[in-house]
């Protein structure tokens, strides 16, 4: 009686406290994206229009064009991105049986390891370490696209494998003793029925790497060179919007750079959000097409 | 419980003691309040910063605001009353001392030094090779009689102070070439050229040690000493203007800058001093 009695109630207010607290966040968090795109627009009309999406930056000569960034954040994003991405892959399944048991716990303890590394460390090393190796074994300065891409890749593996691996440990547990019995050896289960049934999450682990990859800023800033042009080779120097938005900001000054700051800002945002749409979109549509 | 009060009641006591000991030019904010605006030059904001910093820990009660713009922005702010004090990275245009009435006061040299990997021959470099370089003219060291091997440009993002004065004094209007990797301090700058030996950058002049190389320009060496006496020409002078004589908390922030505690501010910012009333 007093449990039934009860229940309701309880539920009622859950709930109503849980829905006041997701209205809130739900509306700070609109109010500060609803901001950064007004910012970005108002930057585009103040900024004469076009002027901003231009590919000449040259504030002596008035001019403020952010399109050669825009290349760079792209490109510096989908490469690492796709090392990053299959490296996670690669690491998952051999958390998952692929690997010899002691081997799967020496890197699942690398990459818990590697989750607490802070990014500036891995940026401090690079400078140190990969820089001169690719400066004296490729030639250029050492501070470019591929030192950028392979340290932003490295970066992002720890958080995408464990993305994976949640979902693929789990759908591995519920399907093992099917797989077994229809005689799959445990590769054919990991490879044929696990991954199949967790695209979803490997999806959305990429979707994940790629808002990181594009929007980590420091990274870009140590390694990537800065220089302001498009991108051609993986040995060119490149400045990315972040790096971009972090080097101007340290010299706090108005007018037109302070207005390309503002539409790298809204640029960054509006990618992010444009990558977990299209993600969302082709989970549903993979799941649609799987019932 | 009363011991505890005791010794708290001393350490507070001891504390006061401190701090007024080691704060005795800071003794001239002690009765003074109110709001001190200032703005422009942003090769001026470290040194701004910290004297603010050590003047408000001081006095609470006084507030000092430090914003950058550049040199236009702070001779407009303190000509239209909008700041206390405009800083500029260039003296001041007649046309600008007439038209608000200010008055000026050079703190500090700021000096930039090219430098290269100690282990690159070229250790001198006429202005117009710096030039040739830097547009994109020049891209082997081959052809400035060092080992050949292509020559890889470092500079400093916009707004940065120190590229102001490379810009200004050495490179004039010529257009840089978009293959310079920008760093965005002199320390970052430091550690590329220290690592790279085929690198040209350039840090301020209070930078300089063995781990880098400084350039001469036409036989011109980089140094403190030179920077001071003149000999040095890739210098310019860091003012603090006021509209009229300044009075109150602006003149004494002022005489805070000109004293023992703000040159070693303006030391450990990479600056030379100037005494107060000198040029």
């Amino acid at each position: 009686m007093s449990l039934t009695g009860r229940k309701p109630s309880e539920g009622a207010r859950g709930p109503l406290l849980l829905r006041a607290l997701a209205l809130s966040v739900s509306g700070l968090l609109g109010t500060v994206i609803a901001f950064i795109l007004l910012s970005g627009v108002e930057a585009l009309v103040r900024g004469q229009g076009l002027g901003l999406l231009g590919a000449a930056w040259n504030p002596a000569g008035g001019k403020f064009g952010i399109l050669t960034m825009i290349q760079c954040s792209l490109l510096l994003a989908f490469s690492s991105l796709c090392l990053g991405w299959f490296l996670s892959l690669g690491c998952c399944c051999a958390l998952n049986g692929l690997a010899p048991r002691w081997a799967a716990r020496g890197l699942l303890g690398l990459l818990t390891m590697m989750t607490a590394v802070p990014t500036v460390v891995y940026g401090f090393a690079a400078v140190f370490l990969l820089v001169p190796l690719i400066r004296d074994a490729l030639g250029g300065t050492g501070f470019c696209w591929l030192t950028a891409g392979l340290l932003l890749a490295l970066q992002g593996v720890p958080t995408m494998t464990f993305v994976m691996d949640g979902a693929v440990r789990s759908l591995a547990a519920e399907t093992r003793l099917t797989a077994t019995a229809l005689g799959l050896s445990p590769v054919q289960h990991l490879s044929r029925v696990v991954l199949p049934l967790a695209s979803r999450s490997l999806l959305s682990a990429a979707v994940l790497g790629l808002g990181r990859a594009v929007g980590d800023a420091l990274l870009p800033t140590m390694l990537a060179g800065n220089a302001i042009r498009f991108a051609h080779s993986p040995l060119d120097s490149m400045r990315t919007l972040t790096a971009h938005i972090s080097l101007v900001l340290s010299s706090d000054i108005g007018g037109g750079e302070h207005l390309s700051l503002l539409l790298a800002g809204a640029l960054l945002l509006t990618f992010c959000a444009v990558f977990s749409l299209l993600a969302r979109r082709l989970s549903q549509r993979a799941r649609g097409a799987r019932l | 419980m009363k011991s505890l009060r005791k010794l708290s009641c001393l350490f507070v006591f001891l504390l006061a003691v401190a701090s007024s000991v080691s704060a005795a030019p800071l003794d001239a904010f002690k009765d003074l309040e109110g709001t001190l605006d200032i703005a422009g030059g942003t090769a001026h904001i470290p040194v701004m910063t910290q004297a603010a910093q050590d003047i408000m820990t001081f006095n609470p009660k006084i507030r000092i605001t430090v914003a950058g713009g550049g040199s236009g922005v702070g001779v407009k702010q303190v000509g239209e009353g909008l700041a206390g004090i405009g800083n500029t990275g260039r003296p001041l245009k007649p046309a600008e001392v007439e038209k608000y009435g200010l008055v000026t006061f050079p703190f500090a040299i700021d000096g930039v030094a090219l430098a290269v990997h100690p282990a690159n021959p070229v250790k001198a470099l006429t202005k117009e090779q710096v030039v040739a370089i830097y547009s994109g003219a020049v891209t082997d060291w081959k052809d400035l009689g060092g080992e050949p091997g292509a020559i890889n440009l470092y500079g400093r993002e916009d707004g940065s102070g120190t590229r102001e004065t490379f810009t200004d004094k050495l490179l004039g209007k010529a257009e840089l070439a978009p293959t310079v990797n920008v760093v965005n301090s002199n320390g970052a700058m430091k550690t590329a050229i220290a690592q790279d030996k085929r690198a040209i950058g350039y840090v301020g002049i209070g930078h300089l040690d063995s781990s880098i190389a400084g350039v001469a320009i036409d036989g011109h060496v980089p140094s403190q000493e030179n920077a001071a006496s003149g000999d040095y020409p890739v210098v310019r002078d860091l003012f603090m203007n006021t509209k009229g004589e300044p009075t109150g908390l602006t003149a004494a922030f002022i005489d805070y800058i000109y004293s023992e505690p703000g040159a070693k501010i303006i030391e450990k910012s990479g600056y030379i001093p100037i005494p107060k009333g000198k040029k």
